[in-house]
């Protein structure tokens, strides 16, 4: 049905994948740091941080994505030769692609981050100061663990977004399962098919990170107690 | 190094594809919201005949790329001699009418589990108070259901017509020139994409401010017997 197109779609996903995990990896440490800006007590990081948030979460991603692939090239390469670099530098869509979804997608953690954070009863952390952690110690062993119980739901709501988000990339020439998609569309003038497949490889994809992130989550609320209405 | 001269003399062009964006957006937003509703009803429904069509349908939708359903619509179904030799051909053919039905299609997904959780949100006080007026079920819905759901609904449909603008962008995509496709012309007419995709990013930040700032108004109106007391 997909006539001998099957395994390069197959190629296309699992680019589709890695892309999206080294995306939300990037994403979660920009994420991390965005909501630590944000939650600082020193005004002009907090403001930086929210910066941050509101203008990239102002913008959309496909914007963002062309801006940064093209307009981000052709800013390299305007400042390249002043720098004494004549080459042209041709940027890989691959590692563009990671920046561009990892800074976009930190923008939206570092809310849900926040958020997180903010939801942790002040008591813990005074009891972690009051045991004589440091700073640190309190942040690492006591506000982290915590806080992932709380920034789950928003993060599986990100990573879903991220991971159909990828798709757009495909529009800068990467690779990936839509893009391999168009090209088998394209030979065989059968558009619908190849989308159609793709579309439920993207289905497959949103289905397994639910049941995987609804397992973490029943993991790391171990102990909470819930009652039933 | 930035120059933004050619971008002033080609503000017409942005400002023909922000009407573009403005259009489309309004019409997803419209059928959307239409569609959303009966939607909603079938997703807080208990029958599993009326609950599970209207379950599958937002499964699929929202899982899966908007760009992969608009080029479905607009490229995928031409594939069909059905639909080529039908009365519908020439609505399907248009990139316009594709972009707005694949968005509509997409926010009536969304806009139907956030209305769904808003209807089952609903304080069990302002049923029970219904009943004992002795509404019937369709009075309940449009007297008291819809209207209270709706209102409470208000914060995260905001976040969904905000997501639902910078969608629109992917109009550019299938030939439209809305404000993306507006940069994205200009980028390749004078080849500076930087000046060209950083105004039209200006453009959208401006109206996503300016959407937040018209729901905190509608907030205040609509949402006002819910905020905290002052003193």
């Amino acid at each position: 049905m997909l006539q001998g197109y099957g395994p390069i779609i197959v190629e296309g996903a699992w680019l589709t994948l890695t892309l999206a995990l080294c995306s939300m990896a990037l994403a979660i440490l920009l994420g991390l740091t965005g909501a630590a800006l944000r939650l600082s007590p020193l005004r002009w990081l907090a403001n930086l941080g929210d910066a941050y948030a509101t203008l990239i979460r102002g913008i959309p991603d496909l914007v963002l994505i062309l801006l940064i692939f093209y307009g981000g090239q052709d800013l390299v390469n305007r400042i390249a030769p002043s720098l004494g670099y004549t080459a042209y530098i041709d940027i890989n869509p691959f590692v563009a692609g990671v920046f561009t979804m990892g800074f976009i997608f930190g923008a939206y953690l570092s809310e849900t981050f926040r958020g997180a954070f903010m939801a942790i009863a002040k008591g813990q952390a005074e009891a972690g100061a009051a045991y004589g952690m440091s700073g640190a110690q309190v942040f690492l062993r006591i506000l982290v663990p915590q806080m992932i119980r709380f920034a789950i739901p928003g993060f599986t709501n990100n990573w879903l977004v991220l991971t159909k988000a990828t798709a757009l990339i495909s529009v800068v020439g990467l690779q990936d399962m839509m893009f391999k998609a168009k090209n088998a569309a394209d030979a065989t003038r059968e558009p619908f098919t190849f989308y159609l497949a793709v579309a439920g490889l993207y289905l497959l994809l949103t289905s397994v990170s639910l049941l995987l992130l609804r397992a973490v989550e029943k993991r790391y609320s171990a102990g909470v107690r819930t009652a039933e209405i | 190094m930035l120059d933004f001269h050619l971008i002033l003399s080609s503000l017409p062009l942005y400002a023909s594809g922000l009407l573009v964006t403005f259009e489309l957006l309004l019409i997803a937003l419209a059928l959307g919201l239409l569609l959303a509703v009966p939607l909603a009803l079938m997703r807080v429904s208990r029958s599993p005949l009326v609950n599970f069509p209207a379950w599958l349908y937002t499964y699929v939708i929202r899982g899966t790329p908007m760009l992969v359903q608009l080029f479905l619509l607009y490229y995928g179904l031409a594939q069909f001699d059905v639909i080529r030799d039908s009365f519908m051909w020439p609505y399907f053919s248009s990139a316009t009418f594709c972009a707005c039905l694949a968005f509509a299609i997409n926010t009536s997904a969304y806009t139907s589990e956030i209305l769904a959780g808003s209807l089952k949100a609903t304080p069990p006080g302002e049923i029970e108070a219904a009943r004992a007026m002795g509404m019937s079920r369709a009075q309940l819905y449009r007297r008291i259901l819809l209207p209270s759901a709706m209102r409470r609904a208000l914060p995260q449909y905001s976040n969904e017509v905000i997501m639902m603008l910078h969608t629109t962008s992917l109009a550019s995509l299938v030939t439209l020139i809305d404000l993306t496709g507006a940069a994205r012309t200009i980028s390749s007419q004078y080849y500076m994409p930087f000046e060209a995709f950083i105004t039209a990013g200006l453009f959208y930040l401006v109206l996503t401010v300016g959407l937040v700032r018209l729901f905190k108004y509608a907030e205040l109106r609509w949402l006002a017997h819910l905020t905290p007391r002052k003193h």
